[in-house]
């Protein structure tokens, strides 16, 4: 019986969170430590878990196992493997720098840092179970936190709407995926929900070309896949910086995370037979996503839709089903959970300061806050997928994925990535530089410290992926050769 | 199944029913002795008593085995009438402790006494096996409850909800005695396991069977406010004293439930009808479909509750298409955690209605800045309503889904999921004032008496002990529903 950190790090957020709630409200500064210092375990536990995962042995590994409920198969069961390791990191990372951000909140924080947590609890939960009853159960608590965290502390224009239209998309996927796992759960006839038991369920061609849309396109929708990617733009601009940073960059991967780990992975067959559709929509997410945020005269609309784009090419790669599709999707998620917390982070900066998205009415930011501006070039960079650093890592196998199935989709995915610069460097070029307008240059203040740490810990991140490669993509891809197992062999 | 003769340890069988007379009695003894300023205090002793009758019962009146029939075959002592005469009992001590503070209701010895009766009724609907007795019991647990509706005589509303609920039942309880009757003439019989055997024979005309069991489920219908016979919910429950309401939604509708389970089980066995089945599936989707789309304009929210809880008599039926092990199961486990959540939401309502005299939706905006607590507690309970996890609704609405996909019934299932997304929307609406919208009122003290936190904290507790640690209550309600076969 070794020590249980997975549950350790899945059970800390929802804990500290209970503990918050104790707090009497005014004691704002008690909650904010609280908050930090269950961040910092987390965060510390999940890097262990990521650089103490035993490539050689393989498998998941830090596994625990306990019955729930054994008359139905139900257990609590979570297991790293290359997979979800980095996701498990990431959701760390974004935990903790969500927290130094959102250090200034100032309306019932108590509620804001329990609410936080929980969804944080949900998330890892997800990530880690082996468990598909336990996967809903965790899925569901991820996603509801975000309509109290959106309508209470958003943009006070749509958040009502935004979040109501959140909750309702994201509940529709997940509950059409769970009677697709229930089916599946009665059609194996095993009585169990552990997935890698279901994976050997040999589920005939027709059942599986059937049930296959439900389960996959039910959780997609979290990952903001064409046709059903509308709450995610609207979601992330109404959302506080904090649950923007958490929900574009840990929940949408869970969104994909989940169609891989349940759809792909348990229903074979008819990944294969849908695989057509899913690389036609996922083309539609990049191409289209590009283009609209391309357009958007809102800073937090540009980073929502260009959102949509990048996550259209996780989906494109897990389309491919071969090794360098799947093992870019798996960095991209953890490439594009970093960079798209710091873009986030950089406009929930720009806008409290300057009390405007409009990217026209911005201008000559860098003079004020230039480690910001700074970090927004990098980030810039990762999404435009320059080659030393974590996108170009990313996108460059999946491209090369998607060649080897169809490439006229790698060619006409690329379009994306000119796109993707133009939108990139118009928002550096106007919010960042040119002249500053007097009320701005009046009382616009540059960022704090714990900010600075923040932004400071993304980028590192990214560049250290992209100069040294090897420190994630033999992981993931160790990862992908068991997904490749489950197609007849690698 | 055998009748046993009679044996003296067959009173421990009845022992809850006695012990609830015999508080009854102190109830009646107490309200003539005691002071009007102290009669608050019956609340306390209804409370407290019905506590001592569960923990006796608990070790004295367990059913050994799988259950037998007793005292000429009226009643049947199993699992599935023991473990609901305990939650009877449970939902009746926490409407005391709510219905205590409540003024013109709670100093009155005749609330609890009433109340006391209707549960005693309730008990005996849980454990009937035979026609007569299974009638009586219904019209015990009803007589009193039409009372306590309308037991704010000076409130238009209240005589109005007791009026209509009168009507309501008599009607219904009527159409269901000419069921029985015919029951009785068709097969000579009066138990319903004789009745069953009866009915085995394939001479016997299917349409006397289907014609008895539509009289009857008009009767059981008008329990549980299912489909075509829901009508009197939400006004009763709009005037009736809330604590009442909560009663009526939460244990008056699970008696219900058990009454269906067992005559639906034991007469109707899908061999005799196959049709029975098409009939109550159409049932639960108008049922859910109905109550949730009627919740969604609500502006009151007991009216909100009320058509919600015709929603939840829907997704329960889910389980009872579904007729199998895992069906039943299923249904008890979800009557398990409704009951407790829907006592909650209705206690906070009682709570919140208690300081502000308002049970207009609206009047909850800025409740999460002014009694933080009392919002959160709300959040839990209608987030469990909603079916959403670590809560007691989440897993209750997986297993009905569950159950119905095992047998077969996906699109049933989907019903219930589109329904559940409906009932989101409206929950997500109550909790959008609680915890959103600002109101004047913010700074006004809101004072929680002792009472109402007692049971407040048991009920949210045991939402998220359910909801996370949901093993044990599903051997238990395994162990109940398989009383029926």
């Amino acid at each position: 019986m070794h020590f249980p950190i997975l549950s350790v790090i899945a059970l800390t957020p929802i804990i500290a969170g209970m503990l918050i709630l104790l707090i009497p409200s005014d004691r704002k500064e008690i909650v904010r430590v609280i908050a930090l210092a269950a961040a910092t375990v987390d965060v510390l536990l999940s890097g262990f878990v990521y650089f103490n995962y035993n490539m050689v042995v393989g498998g998941y590994q830090f596994v625990e196992k306990y019955n729930w409920l054994p008359q139905l198969g139900i257990s609590y069961y979570v297991g790293v493997d290359g997979m979800n390791a980095p996701l498990v990191l990431l959701t760390g990372i974004v935990m903790f720098t969500g927290v130094l951000i959102s250090w200034g909140i100032d309306d019932r924080p108590r509620e804001f840092f329990a609410f936080l947590f929980i969804l944080a609890s949900g998330v890892f939960g997800v990530f880690v179970t082996q468990d598909l009853f336990m996967l809903f159960f965790f899925y569901e608590i991820a996603v509801f936190p975000m309509y109290l965290l959106i309508s209470i502390w958003g943009w006070i224009k749509t958040r009502e709407y935004a979040a109501m239209k959140l909750t309702l998309y994201l509940f529709i996927g997940s509950v059409v995926s769970l009677v697709g796992a229930l089916a599946m759960y009665f059609q194996s006839g095993l009585n169990t929900f552990d997935m890698i038991r279901l994976s050997q369920a040999n589920f005939s061609e027709s059942f599986q070309v059937f049930w296959f849309p439900f389960v996959f396109f039910g959780f997609a929708v979290l990952g903001g896949i064409f046709p059903f990617h509308n709450w995610s733009p609207d979601g992330h601009v109404a959302a506080p910086t904090a649950v923007s940073m958490f929900h574009a960059g840990v929940l949408m991967k869970l969104g994909a995370f989940a169609a891989l780990r349940v759809g792909i992975m348990l229903l074979p067959l008819g990944a294969q037979h849908w695989r057509w559709l899913i690389l036609i929509l996922a083309l539609v997410n990049i191409v289209y996503g590009a283009f609209i945020a391309m357009v958007q005269t809102d800073f937090k609309y540009v980073i929502g839709f260009s959102s949509v784009s990048h996550m259209g090419l996780v989906m494109l790669g897990f389309a491919t089903l071969n090794k360098e599709g799947l093992t870019g999707s798996g960095i991209q998620m953890f490439s594009h959970g970093v960079m798209t917390a710091l873009f986030f982070a950089v406009v929930g900066m720009v806008y409290d300061r300057a009390h405007t998205r409009e990217i026209n009415e911005l201008g000559g930011f860098s003079k004020k806050m230039p480690w910001v501006a700074v970090a927004f070039i990098i980030g810039g960079l990762v999404s435009m997928g320059m080659p030393g650093l974590s996108g170009f890592v990313a996108e460059f196998p999946i491209f090369m994925g998607v060649w080897q199935v169809r490439p006229i989709i790698a060619i006409i995915a690329s379009i994306s990535i000119v796109v993707t610069a133009s939108y990139i460097i118009r928002i550096i070029g106007k919010v960042f530089f040119g002249p500053i307008s007097a009320e701005f240059d009046h009382h616009v203040v540059d960022v704090t410290v714990k900010d600075k740490v923040a932004l400071t810990i993304l980028c590192v991140i990214m560049i250290t992926i992209g100069v040294y490669p090897s420190i994630m993509s033999g992981l993931v891809s160790s990862g992908v050769d068991r997904i490749l197992s489950l197609f007849g062999g690698a | 199944m055998p009748i046993q003769s009679f044996e003296p340890t067959m009173i421990l069988a009845i022992l809850p029913e006695i012990l609830l007379i015999v508080l009854a009695g102190f109830i009646l003894v107490f309200d003539a002795i005691w002071k009007p300023e102290v009669k608050r205090n019956l609340g306390w002793l209804t409370a407290g008593g019905l506590l001592l009758v569960m923990v006796i019962s608990l070790i004295f009146a367990q059913p050994q085995g799988n259950g037998r029939l007793i005292f000429g075959g009226m009643v049947r002592q199993d699992w599935l009438s023991f473990a609901f005469i305990l939650l009877f009992i449970f939902a009746a001590a926490i409407t005391a402790l709510f219905a205590m503070d409540m003024d013109v209701v709670g100093q009155k010895g005749e609330f609890y006494l009433l109340m006391l009766i209707s549960t005693l009724g309730m008990s005996l609907m849980a454990s009937a096996t035979d026609i007569i007795m299974l009638y009586l019991a219904i019209e015990t647990t009803s007589i009193p409850m039409y009372i306590l509706a309308g037991f704010m005589t000076r409130d238009d509303k209240s005589t109005e909800s007791g009026f209509k609920y009168l009507l309501f039942g008599a009607a219904a309880s009527s159409i269901m005695l000419y069921g029985f009757s015919l029951l009785y003439g068709f097969s000579g019989q009066t138990n319903i396991y004789q009745i069953a055997l009866s009915f085995y024979n394939p001479q016997f005309p299917k349409i006397a069977i289907i014609g008895s069991l539509l009289l009857i489920l008009v009767g059981f219908g008008f329990k549980i406010s299912a489909f075509p016979f829901h009508f009197w919910a939400p006004d009763v429950y709009e005037g009736a004293p809330t604590p009442i309401a909560g009663f009526l939604s939460t244990a008056s509708k699970a008696a219900g439930f058990v009454v269906v389970l067992r005559v639906l089980v034991a007469i109707f066995t899908p061999s005799a009808t196959p049709d029975w089945i098409n009939l109550l599936a159409i049932v639960s989707v108008l049922t859910m479909t109905i109550g949730n789309v009627l919740a969604l304009v609500q502006k009151n929210i007991k009216r909100l509750l009320a058509f919600s809880s015709i929603a939840h008599a829907g997704y329960i039926l889910i389980g009872v298409v579904a007729l199998s092990q895992l069906g039943l199961t299923s249904v008890v486990f979800y009557l398990i955690a409704y009951l407790i959540t829907n006592l909650a939401a209705f206690g906070i309502v009682m709570t919140f209605s208690h300081v502000v005299g308002s049970d207009e939706i609206s009047a909850y905006s800025g409740l999460s800045r002014r009694k933080p607590w009392l919002g959160l507690a709300m959040l839990v309970a209608f987030l469990s309503l909603a079916g959403m996890p670590p809560l007691a609704g989440f897993v209750a609405k997986i297993f009905v889904f569950a159950a119905a996909v095992k047998v077969g019934l996906v699109w049933l299932a989907f019903v219930g999921v589109i329904n559940s997304i409906i009932g989101l929307y409206y929950y997500l609406t109550v909790l959008k004032y609680v915890y959103l919208f600002r109101s004047d009122d913010e700074s006004k003290p809101l004072v929680i008496s002792r009472p109402y936190s007692i049971a407040l904290t048991i009920l949210i507790f045991g939402i998220i002990l359910i909801g996370t640690l949901f093993g044990p209550w599903f051997n238990l309600s395994t162990q109940i529903a398989s009383a029926l076969f």
